[in-house]
């Protein structure tokens, strides 16, 4: 337990900073970037980018894979679905819920 | 590079051979992905079909390599909509790798064409269906029921 609780903090970390927002939405637009090309989009040194893909790996919210001599960096929404099952759907459930009670009764008000 | 490539990684408290198993038997993965039975004898060249509960068949196509319990390639096609059938096949590559008392699953998805409608379909799903199958494997419950909420509600 101590461990998943760990998994989390990282993950909440990594996404507490614009910079590393950024860099997800620009592998968003475009996956599967070298360090290079990540370069150019972004106004930050190549070491400050460097630094950021370390922390965004550490959260598993970036996957590397090498393609040759290129290392190419791609996006992993898994970690945000993980977000969104735990603490997104759990608090639409009863929205949705009632909504879907909703529809029923209208339905068979009609019918 | 005309291709269209996503890769999806999960940390999952599991061994090797169950995680394997959770990946090539029809009876599990209809648990976790909501309904869909993934169907083959797993054996390098043999057919391979995704069918829902409906008994309609979603992708299908064939193993290209099959080495339990470590790496799982599929020659994977959309069979449902007739765009993204047009599309041709895509290739899913599933690797398995040991990450201390946990599996490193690693997906990736891949076709020989830029900005393709299937990879998009396929990753609006996958971290859905590797979200549900980390907390099968890891609580015994899966998170999501459906893979839509929002729309099954309206």
């Amino acid at each position: 337990m101590t461990e998943r609780r760990a998994d989390t903090d990282l993950l909440f970390k990594a996404l507490a900073d614009p910079s590393r927002r950024k860099l997800l939405d620009v592998l968003h637009a475009h996956d599967g970037q070298t360090l290079n090309e990540l370069c150019e989009h972004l106004d930050m040194t190549r070491q400050g980018v460097t630094q950021h893909l370390d922390v965004l790996q550490a959260a598993n919210l970036v996957a590397t894979v090498w393609r040759g001599r290129e290392k190419l960096h791609f996006l992993n929404p898994v970690p945000l679905q993980e977000i969104y099952d735990r603490w997104i759907a759990k608090f639409e459930k009863p929205r949705l819920k009632a909504l879907t009670d909703l529809k029923r009764r209208l339905e068979k008000a009609n019918g | 590079m005309a291709k269209s490539t996503h890769v999806y990684v999960s940390y999952i408290r599991t061994s090797p051979e169950k995680l394997w198993q959770a990946l090539t038997d029809p009876e599990f993965t209809k648990q976790y992905w909501f309904g869909m039975r993934s169907e083959s004898t797993w054996k390098p060249g043999a057919s391979w079909q995704l069918v829902a509960g409906d008994g309609k068949i979603w992708d299908a196509g064939e193993v290209v390599e099959a080495k339990p319990p470590r790496r799982l390639v599929i020659r994977w096609q959309h069979q449902n909509k007739p765009e993204l059938k047009a599309e041709g096949p895509t290739l899913c590559t599933m690797e398995l790798e040991p990450n201390g008392s946990a599996v490193k699953l690693t997906i990736t998805h891949t076709i020989e064409r830029e900005s393709s409608k299937v990879i998009e379909a396929v990753s609006g799903g996958w971290p859905k269906v590797i979200s549900n199958l980390k907390s099968l494997l890891e609580t015994g419950s899966i998170a999501l029921q459906e893979p839509y909420p929002a729309t099954a509600a309206r």
